[in-house]
């Protein structure tokens, strides 16, 4: 009876997976292409502002960046609820910033120094006192070149 | 000759290792941002030079109080009305004589600016108002300057800068590098961006 019961068991015929390597392969390559691997961990809140009249940032490697904002809950209960400034991983004072440009400009070439921009990517929450600290600093610092790090969008995102 | 074929190799776990390197990626992604408005900051001088004398006409104010609310010019006003008002005020062109300005469609008010070279932006804030407002009114003045730019270019060259600007930035370009950096430089004289921020 053996014999028969092969031919009768009336299972489907399993589907073919040849493709499914390619299929993942392709997704693979996508994601590995648009990935830019994080180089801080984010230890504020940081949602970006839109803006539609935006230009795009290029030469990665010659961009500082500030961040700011509210401290993720987390670290709330050590360093409270206004908008902090951190660089690298770290939280800091607007007093730091002077160290840290320093720092940035001395790990570049020297003939690449004067390229540096600074990108300021703010917390829409924020208040501007902070930001205007900052750039009084980046001023005395002399790194003049500064972008606000925006999301394309319509600005009246920003009002929610 | 006996055709020998190679044992074939077996690919059924090719799918799991790409899987796993798919995850991987998916997990560390971040589509970061990268596009701004850039500003350049003034430089400090230490020597006091005399600021120099700027006619009250010539100057475009924009307020931004603690409370988000816009003040231009003195007058209460809404975020979208903004752009229009910056567009009208720098390409007025009052000026006579000298300060003529040959390429500007505004009304010719004496008493709004002279030309767009003299027009000049003063916008401030207060430490309490909110960075998304600040941002939004730096756009709404920016996209005025553009928008003043591109249809300057478009009379002139019948393409607009932002598309001058990408062509300049292609590779593949064919046409004349040079003279269209000259174009640009020309527009950009043309139409400056005078916006000067007043620090607290």
């Amino acid at each position: 009876m053996g014999k028969f019961n092969k031919k009768k068991s009336g299972n489907l015929p399993a589907i073919n997976t040849a493709s499914l390597p390619d299929i993942v392969f392709m997704l693979l390559f996508f994601f590995m292409v648009a990935t830019v691997m994080r180089q801080n961990t984010l230890k504020i809140q940081n949602v970006l502002p839109s803006a539609d009249q935006v230009e795009k940032l290029d030469k990665k490697d010659l961009i500082m960046y500030i961040y700011v904002g509210q401290p993720q809950e987390r670290f709330q209960s050590q360093y409270g609820k206004e908008s902090r400034i951190q660089l690298n991983d770290k939280f800091a004072d607007v007093g730091d910033i002077k160290a840290f440009i320093a720092a940035e400009r001395a790990s570049k070439r020297e003939e690449l120094r004067d390229y540096l921009t600074t990108a300021l990517k703010v917390d829409k929450d924020a208040n501007m006192g902070i930001v205007g600290d900052i750039k009084k600093e980046l001023r005395k610092e002399n790194a003049l070149k500064i972008n606000y790090t925006t999301r394309k969008g319509d600005i009246s995102e920003n009002k929610k | 000759m006996a055709k020998r074929s190679a044992p074939e190799v077996n690919a059924g776990s090719m799918a799991d290792i790409a899987f796993l390197l798919l995850i991987f990626f998916l997990v560390t992604t971040t589509i970061e941002t990268d596009t701004g408005l850039n500003r350049k900051l003034p430089p400090i001088d230490d020597e006091q030079t005399e600021p120099p004398i700027i006619k009250e006409k010539n100057i475009f104010t924009v307020f931004i109080n603690g409370k988000n609310q816009l003040l231009v010019e003195d007058e209460v006003m809404e975020l979208k009305d903004l752009r229009k008002a910056a567009m009208e005020f720098l390409d007025n062109g009052g000026g006579t004589g000298d300060d003529a300005c040959s390429y500007c469609h505004g009304k010719k008010d004496p008493s709004s600016s002279d030309n767009p070279d003299k027009a000049i932006i003063s916008l401030k804030n207060e430490r309490e108002t909110t960075y998304s407002t600040y941002i939004s009114v730096q756009n709404e003045l920016v996209a005025a300057y553009n928008i003043l730019r591109d249809r300057r270019a478009e009379e002139l060259y019948g393409m607009t800068l932002t598309q001058m600007e990408k062509d300049s930035d292609d590779v593949n370009y064919r046409g004349n590098k040079e003279k269209l950096k000259e174009k640009i430089e020309r527009i950009k004289i043309e139409y400056p961006q005078k916006l000067s921020e007043v620090v607290q």
